[in-house]
């Protein structure tokens, strides 16, 4: 089909979270959508989706405006949908999910025959085999995206949308679901998938549309350079790396070895996990979601209980201590989930600043809370760690992802630290906010910490990690220096070790692994932009109040 | 340990009747936005003050008790003999009909307020002051076990066994003023202490089942009224306790008795300072001392807590034990100080009121005082009002039922009375246009 | 690059670590055959009369006497023997199947039961008993299968006990006013609706916690009941008399010993039951109806994206969930030949709460759940008939504490609609 966007604009309250955009997608087109987050991409789609109805603006399908009411007339349309986060009961099984709201009925009941010709006919199609009686919570990631792309194109989807598709895939899966793109597109079907990732966009679409604050600023081509795309997509000239020293390491800070850690029902999510990092390190663990890092950062930080093996924390066993034991001891902790796990939403920037404080000096007193070193805390963390807010007893909430996510550093950071673990540091974060984060992070490094940072983005681990850990099923399938290349990273996180997976990445790269080749000698041959380390604060970016706005 | 799959300890809110403003749109794109008012906008101080004051919290309650009171006045017209039979022939005169509904509706109130504050009716002038004396004593265990009911909201339980607590702390404490022999004050504090111990024990057995095990302390709270109310059904029956009548206890020693505030027939007692002095050592509790932020931020979000490093479990057991303690003490309360003797019937309503008057209060100890103010005045006033009127006492019930449900739903309490949203008027500065840009090769 | 094939396995457990809620079942199993031959020991030496046959049995059996003793202590080491089997799994960290806690308790009570009666003139009406426990368990039926229907949807139903109550009264005095039971129990329903609406109203459109709206909604039920008790139905007493439904036999089925007079020889309320639990067992799992609920009380946001509408979907099946309850609050007032009393239900709906959970958010699971709390009840109110050492009250506690073991996790793991209790947001 051919999808026509014209002037879309939707508001909520009066934050406009687009403004007037215009788009078109040809038939068989893979048309990428390129934006940072917080840019407005997912309410677009989802206003396309039918979820939202525009405040203003059509949407014209084959020539012809629609008006969609909800997403049931989105799929009577052709409009299919792929979520960032799943849309699939995970206590369902595929085919029950697959037609669930659409669902063949025989004498009353959901004829399942049918739900499960219908799952085997769309996969062969696509060319994967999925058990349509497998429940979903059983299945990995990987495979669950599928059930949803089955989902959409049960449908008979002629526009099929992706939200962030790769952000849970390997790269060598990512080469897969390309492949399902480029087949889809090459039958007729058009393709709309939305990313933040400079790297897999050129790679695979065919045109490009740019988005930030709301609006639409610009189109581009695959051929178009790295820093160009990013420029447009953040407002200014950005660097693309983390501007780092290579590592002085000194002592050994962690020592993890032979960690096991089991689930409720025995099977080991950590299986004979060992590493050390050193004072002054980086070490990032990389690895597809769900391959064990939460729980061993959970280890790590005592909310786990390990099933055997030892966690030693400059050179103290951390067996046996609580949660807030570990903390005053020198470790400081970024939870994977700032909003379930990180802050509590209700109380303020102040009372979060000292969540894991409470109960020792100077926070509290004899059993009471000393609220003017509360509050000159407070003023002054703030102010370093540049959390944009007009007050410091804002609700942390009512706070963008980026300024959460500062208010958690800043509140793990305002003690003396040995060891600092972060999960995922920059997920759902503004890119102004995570050049601030990484460099963060760089300079606690510096300063003599150890640094353990979890992260599924390779760019991340890429840029940050003095070390790189992969993991893949629970196991430590090995460490490999930082400059390691995105496609052996990509083959390690399958389980592959070290060794082969450099054989196998000298044989045959991915798209993406090759786009890193192709970035790096147009590095070598560009003009070095100048680093921006903005010393004033940006003009854009997710902000929360600013008091003045500068203008550009 | 488990698997983060079920919500970690409990999940509501501080406030457990403040409606969620709908967010409806993804967080990242709609947090960011929030600015303040734009002060150039709003034409004049005055203006932006009344419409604080329409929108404010403080008028809501009073239109939510204003409607409640409507909505109960049809009630007691409905069901009144005089009105019924004035249907019977309301075309042929109107007149009677209304005269007879308002005649219904406002005797019956009247006699609630007679009842509650001040009776002009009344022979002597202590008989006409006595209401508001009654009205004290009456909110005097309200307030306590409304504190209770708070304070486990605010850290994220749903106490609803201060009906058992209650009967703990009062079975306790009549064991101990009568059992004992003690000098005055002594006496009277270990009584006190003693209701504190029996309530804060039977409320832990919730706290600490849901800590270890997660049973719903709703329903664990529930059964343990169940069972308190027979354990003392029995417990006035054994020889240890059973006094002259059957069905009461013995009666208290005079050490233990908390000593009235005024002189006879007042029946006010140091119970309700006692009340008021706990109010605002919840305050402190829960605003300025390290276990007060612990509770609430458990209440708030279990997780960030636990990552936080402070121990849920613990802090459930905590939570309902201090919370079962001030109810153990509302039922002591009206042991050692209204009654002076135990009977089956020592805990009333006074847990299920408990709990309308903590949401009313909005688990706010000064809110608590005052809704458990208001409270112990429609339940003094609902005395004289059916012994006047014949209206009966259960209409106090209802009012409560329809106050709290009014005060949950701002919006429709907004909505009836035809009142403006809140509200700081927002701005975003409107994002500077950009012509867009071809990057790259034309294709 | 061709597609990979992907057909999945799950990992078999490696190595059994005993997961809390299984070690929990196998300390429960413990008890009951600690409890079951502390029973047998303390059975007097004596006979047992029992009786099983009611006098319109097709086949009289005659009373039979049972050696006290004895038997208690076959049934004891039938106990223990299920006991040792369910610790057995325990250790490989299995589940244990629910029949086996199911029987060993069973078993315990019958043992009671000797206990009680060995040795002594009085008759054990054991049909009688069963009987009396299925006519006991219907409210907590009722307000289970309403439980389940409205928890599964997503909205957490506290108002049952309302519910109920408002079901009893609407049919005591519908049923007063045309002299007929029947029309009384078509009245229930519509008093649940109303309460439903209510629950509906104030959670789905102004999102107030279920919780507090339930427990709110149960005093004002309580309220307006008990006003208009004591104001309309004390000056018309005619709009409260004692209209009962009567038993209705079904022919054949009815003469067949014990099952028979327990199943079949029961009230239209009754009947009503069988077919509404049956149906909605079928419904829930196997219908279009029930997986459109399943789905918006589990992920009410992919509900949303498939085209269902999240929001009528719960207010419809609150206010189904409303009328099954009302329904089962017949049995108060109606299906019991009673008059309309104060505040009648005396916590049946918190204890049907606790069946649904323990029935682990199924009818199926329910039903046996709520005649579980049946049997306590009315083992209690049996136990004072015979005059046993125990206080009455400490008998009448029974169910409540039941309930509390069940709740506190001791008859294994519970996992309830992902979505439930949380207001949909767009």
């Amino acid at each position: 089909m051919r999808l026509e966007l014209r002037g879309i604009t939707k508001r909520f309250g009066t934050f406009t979270a687009n403004d007037g955009i215009d788009m078109v997608v040809e038939s068989g087109e893979i048309h990428a959508i390129l934006g940072e987050n917080g840019a407005g991409k997912s309410t677009l789609m989802n206003t396309l989706y039918g979820l939202y109805e525009p405040d203003a603006g059509q949407i014209v399908i084959d020539g012809e405006p629609v008006v969609f009411t909800g997403p049931g007339d989105a799929m009577r349309a052709g409009i299919g949908m792929v979520h960032q986060h799943f849309m699939l009961v995970p206590v369902f099984t595929v085919a029950e999910n697959v037609v669930l709201g659409q669902e063949p009925v025989g004498k009353g009941l959901i004829d399942l025959k049918r739900a499960r010709q219908i799952v085997r006919e769309t996969s062969e199609m696509l060319g994967f085999e999925i058990d349509p009686d497998a429940k979903i919570e059983d299945l990995p990631v990987g495979v669950q995206q599928r059930v949803e792309i089955v989902k959409a194109l049960s449908r008979n989807a002629k526009l099929l949308i992706l939200d962030e598709p790769t952000a849970v895939l390997t790269p060598q899966e990512t080469d897969e679901l390309i492949e399902i793109m480029r087949r889809l597109a090459a039958a007729g079907t058009s393709i709309l998938f939305i990313t933040h990732k400079l790297r897999e966009i050129r790679a695979v679409s065919d045109a490009i549309t740019i988005i930030r604050l709301g609006q639409v600023v610009g189109s581009a081509t695959p051929s178009a350079t790295e820093s160009e795309l990013a420029s447009l997509m953040v407002g200014r000239s950005v660097s693309l790396g983390v501007a780092k020293e290579p590592a002085t390491t000194r002592e050994d800070v962690l020592e993890v070895r032979n960690l096991v850690v089991r689930d409720t029902h025995g099977v080991p999510v950590v299986n004979d996990v060992s590493f050390t990092v050193a004072a002054g390190e980086i070490l990032a663990v990389a690895g597809v979601q769900g391959n064990g890092q939460t729980e061993l950062t959970e280890a790590i930080l005592g909310i786990q209980k390990p099933a055997s093996g030892s966690v030693v924390l400059r050179g103290e066993p951390l067996e046996g201590k609580g949660v807030r034991e570990r903390l005053d001891s020198g470790l400081a902790y970024v939870p994977e989930d700032r909003s379930t796990d990180g802050v509590v939403g209700e109380f303020s920037i102040v009372e979060n600043l000292v969540l894991d404080r409470i109960g020792a000096a100077p926070v509290s007193r004899g059993g009471a809370l000393d609220m003017r070193f509360l509050r000159r805390n407070a003023h002054e963390l703030v102010k370093e760690f540049d959390v944009r807010t007009t007050s410091v007893d804002r609700a942390v909430g009512t706070l963008s992802g980026g300024n959460q996510q500062k208010v958690v550093l800043a509140r793990e950071l305002s003690r003396p630290l040995s060891l600092l673990v972060a999960s995922q540091p920059t997920r759902g974060v503004d890119v102004g906010s995570i050049e601030f984060l990484h460099d963060r992070i760089v300079s606690e490094r510096d300063k003599g910490a150890a640094v353990v940072i979890v992260s599924t983005e390779l760019d991340e681990v890429l840029a940050l990690g003095d070390r790189i850990a992969v993991m893949c099923g629970g196991e430590l399938v090995g460490i490999v220096p930082g400059g390691e290349s995105r496609d052996v990273l990509g083959l390690m996180m399958t389980g592959i070790g070290p060794e082969e997976a450099r054989e196998r990445a000298a044989e045959h790269h991915t798209l993406l692994g090759e786009a890193d080749l192709e970035a790096e000698a147009e590095a070598a041959d560009a003009v070095p932009v100048a680093p921006t380390t903005p010393t004033t604060p940006p003009a854009t970016g997710t902000v929360d109040d600013a008091p003045v706005e500068e203008t550009r | 340990m488990s698997t983060p799959k079920e919500p970690l300890g409990p999940t509501p809110a501080e406030d457990p009747l403040e409606p969620v403003e709908p967010q409806s749109a993804a967080d990242v794109e709609v947090a960011g936005e929030q600015s303040r008012a734009s002060v150039a906008e709003l034409d004049g101080f005055g203006r932006r003050y009344l419409r604080d004051v329409m929108s404010s919290s403080s008028l809501l309650t009073l239109l939510a008790i204003v409607l409640a009171v409507l909505l109960g006045g049809v009630l007691i017209i409905a069901t009144d003999p005089a009105v019924q039979e004035a249907t019977g022939y309301f075309f042929a005169r109107p007149s009677t009909f209304f005269a007879a509904a308002w005649d219904a509706a406002s005797q019956a109130y009247l006699a609630l307020f007679q009842g509650a504050i001040y009776d002009g009716q009344a022979a002597t002038f202590t008989r006409a002051i006595r209401p508001i004396t009654e009205t004290l004593t009456i909110a005097t265990p309200l307030i306590l076990a409304g504190l209770s009911v708070g304070l486990a909201f605010r850290a994220g339980l749903f106490n609803i066994g201060g009906q058992g607590q209650v009967i703990l702390g009062a079975v306790l404490a009549t064991w101990i003023g009568f059992g004992l022999d003690l000098p005055p004050v002594v006496h009277l504090v270990l009584a006190l202490v003693g209701g504190a111990v029996g309530g804060a024990f039977w409320a832990a057995i919730a706290g600490v089942l849901k800590a270890r095990t997660g049973a719903h302390e709703v329903i664990v709270t529930i059964m343990l009224n169940n069972i308190a109310a027979y354990l003392v059904l029995w417990v006035v029956t054994t020889k240890l306790f059973a006094g002259g009548s059957s069905g009461t206890s013995k009666p208290v020693g005079e050490n233990s008795r908390l000593p009235a505030l005024l002189p006879e027939p007042f029946r006010l007692h140091l119970g309700f300072i006692l009340a008021l002095v706990l109010a605002a050592a919840v305050w402190w509790l829960m605003e300025r001392s390290t276990l007060g932020f612990k509770l609430r931020a458990v209440g708030s979000n279990a997780r960030a807590a636990r990552t936080a490093g402070i121990s849920v479990g613990a802090m459930t057991v905590l939570a309902m034990a201090i919370a079962g303690g001030l109810a153990g003490l509302a039922g002591a309360s009206q042991v050692l100080g209204t009654e002076g003797y135990l009977t089956a019937s020592v805990a009333g309503t006074i847990g299920f009121d408990a709990i309308t008057v903590a949401l009313l209060g909005r688990s706010k100890p000064l809110g608590t005082v005052l809704a458990g103010l208001l409270f112990g005045a429609l339940a003094a006033g609902g005395r004289l009002m059916q012994t006047r009127t014949g209206t009966p006492l259960d209409l106090v019930l209802v009012l409560q039922s329809f106050i709290v449900l009014f005060i949950a739903a701002p919006p429709l309490v907004r909505t009836i009375w035809r009142l403006p949203k809140p509200g700081v008027r927002r701005e975003k500065p409107s994002p500077t246009s950009t012509t867009p840009v071809t990057a790259g090769a034309d294709a | 690059m061709s597609a990979t094939a992907t057909v999945i396995e799950t990992p078999a457990p490696t190595r059994a670590v005993v997961p809390a809620e299984v070690r929990r079942t196998g300390y429960l199993l413990i008890g009951i055959a600690a409890l079951a031959a502390l029973l047998a020991v303390l059975t007097p030496s004596g006979d047992s009369k029992i009786r099983i046959s009611t006098s319109s049995d097709a086949i009289q059996i005659p009373i039979f006497a049972v050696p006290g003793k004895v038997t208690a202590i076959v049934l004891a080491l039938v106990v223990v023997g299920l006991a040792a089997y369910g610790v057995l799994l325990t250790r490989r960290g299995t589940k244990v199947p629910v029949w086996v806690v199911a029987t060993a308790g069973a078993l315990a009570f019958v043992a009671l039961l000797l206990l009680l009666s060995a040795g002594k003139d009085q008759v054990v009406p054991i049909t009688g008993l069963l009987a009396g426990t299925l006519l006991l368990g219907t409210p907590l039926v009722f307000g289970a299968l309403s439980g389940v229907v409205c928890e599964r949807v997503g909205i957490v139903n506290i108002a049952i006990e309302g519910q109920l109550l408002a079901g009893a009264f609407a049919a005591a005095i519908v049923a007063s006013m045309a002299g007929n039971a029947y029309v009384g129990l078509i009245a229930a329903p519509v008093a649940g609706v109303a309460v439903g609406a209510l629950l509906a109203f104030f959670s789905i459109r102004y999102q107030v916690n279920q919780i507090i709206v339930g427990v709110v909604l149960n005093v004002l039920v309580v309220g307006i009941t008990s006003f208009l008790f004591s104001t309309v139905l004390k000056e018309n007493p005619d709009l409260n008399a004692r209209v009962g439904l009567p038993v209705l036999p079904i022919p054949l089925l009815s003469e067949i010993p014990v099952v028979g007079p327990v199943l079949f020889r029961q009230n239209l309320l009754v009947y009503l039951m069988f077919a509404i639990v049956v149906a909605l067992q079928i419904l829930i799992f196997r219908s279009r109806w029930g997986l459109r609920l399943r789905s918006v009380g589990e992920h009410p946001k992919a509900a949303d994206t498939v085209g269902i509408d999240v929001n009528r979907t719960r207010w419809r099946n609150t206010l189904l969930g409303g009328a099954i309850a009302g329904l089962g609050g017949a049995f108060f007032t109606v299906a019991s030949g009673l008059a309309f009393g104060k505040d009648m239900t005396a916590g049946n709906g918190f204890i049907a709460l606790a069946a649904m959970i323990l029935g682990r958010w199924s009818p199926k699971g329910a039903v046996v759940a709520a005649l579980m709390f049946g049997l306590s009840k009315q083992l209690g109110q049996y136990i004072q008939q015979l005059q046993a050492p125990i206080p009455p009250q400490f008998l009448l506690m029974l169910p409540y504490i039941v309930t509390i073991l069940a709740v506190a996790g001791f008859a294994g793991r519970v996992r309830a609609p992902a979505a439930e209790g949380v207001p949909y947001v767009k």
